[in-house]
């Protein structure tokens, strides 16, 4: 649909694996922050 | 003899015949299965091959019950695209004969005769299941199937696109669309009571013409009928714009068959892929998987 796969992610975390959504996490942002601000299907509402 | 379709429409009983007054030709593009959903009483329908499919996924999503209807099965060699004869015309069209598979088209200059394989709708074209899967009778022979060997190009075209080519493509796609819910309403899958579209508590998409609210409109209901659509074609013929809404589904369509061999509306025993867990089904979009992956 034209969003960009970096920005897509799945993973399972059970509640017990605080280390392991730490590091997902981590690495969602580093590739999330690879393709920039997201600009598409947003929607500016204006004051 | 003949009667007003005001008496037909007022009476309250049923008779045999109105039945005489019923056309088919290659212009029954729309998808009766849609008038089925949560029917009580006993009814006849008339269905071509995706109809029937369609028939068979309300049969399985509970919204029809088999014993209720019976089905007059239309072996189907295609249906014509309105859109591509009116292209071929400047002027308007004023009349309409078919003879076999060739179509007379008169506009008030001119006549044409098309061979119909020529104008075929493009659903049509790739379809594989045009003899009715289900059926009590069947008012012709069985047509032969079309053995396609690339069904999907037009998703494969899209699926090689960069992500702003895909962006771009859809927002073409649907810059003419106004809302109207035609593609949603003629679809027999469509049958939630309240749309979430529609919904105001809570509001899930704005109700204007935001591109935004457009895109999460049509990607929300592609999804809602993802796994389900028989590519029957009843949602672009119902487009006042002629908006290829297919280009939606059919990938779709292409995913269910590739990640689950599964085609829609084909076994009334079985529900579609998305609606039932396997231990098979494929996870490997599941990224980070187990410990230390990272
Ligand atoms: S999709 Fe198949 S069954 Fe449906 S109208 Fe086209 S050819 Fe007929
Ligand atoms: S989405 Fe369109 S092609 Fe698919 S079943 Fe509904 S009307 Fe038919
Ligand atoms: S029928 Fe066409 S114009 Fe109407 S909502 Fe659907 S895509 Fe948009």
């Amino acid at each position: 649909m034209g969003i960009e796969k970096e920005r897509l992610h799945f993973s399972w975390i059970s509640s017990a694996e605080a280390t392991k959504f730490v590091d997902v996490v981590k690495e969602v942002t580093r590739i999330v922050e690879t393709v920039g601000p997201n600009h598409k299907l947003v929607k500016k509402i204006s004051a | 003899m003949k009667k007003s379709i005001s008496s037909l429409v007022s009476s309250k009983g049923r008779y045999p015949w109105p039945a005489e007054q019923f056309i088919w030709d290659n212009n029954c593009r729309i998808n009766l299965a849609n008038y089925l959903t949560d029917r009580k009483e006993k009814i006849g329908i008339i269905a071509k091959g995706c109809d029937s499919r369609n028939i068979v996924t309300h049969i399985v999503e509970n919204k029809i019950k088999r014993e209720q209807i019976h089905i007059i099965g239309v072996p189907c060699n295609g249906m014509i695209d309105k859109t591509k004869i009116s292209s071929l015309f400047d002027r308007e069209i004023t009349g309409y004969s078919e003879t076999g598979d060739t179509i007379t088209i008169k506009t008030i200059s001119d006549e044409k005769n098309i061979h119909k394989n020529e104008v075929l709708n493009s659903n049509c074209t790739t379809c594989t299941h045009r003899n009715p899967v289900i059926y009590d009778e069947l008012v012709a022979d069985l047509v032969e199937e079309q053995i396609i060997e690339d069904p999907f190009p037009d998703v494969r075209r899209i699926e090689e696109m960069t992500a702003d080519e895909k962006w771009n493509h859809f927002e073409e796609l649907l810059k003419n669309c106004i809302r109207c819910y035609a593609c949603r309403n003629a679809c027999p899958l469509c049958y939630c009571p309240t749309c979430f579209v529609d919904e105001s508590g809570p509001q899930w998409v704005g109700k204007g013409q935001d591109t935004t609210d457009v895109r999460t409109f049509h990607y929300l209901r592609a999804y809602h009928c993802a796994g389900r659509c028989t590519d029957c074609g009843a949602c672009v013929e119902a487009c006042p714009m002629d908006i290829n809404v297919r280009d939606f589904t059919r990938k779709l369509n292409k995913d269910s068959l590739e990640i689950y061999g599964w085609e829609a509306g084909l076994d009334e025993t079985k529900r579609p892929p998305l609606d039932v867990y396997s231990p098979e089904d494929p996870n490997d979009f599941i990224k980070y998987a187990g410990h230390g992956i990272l």
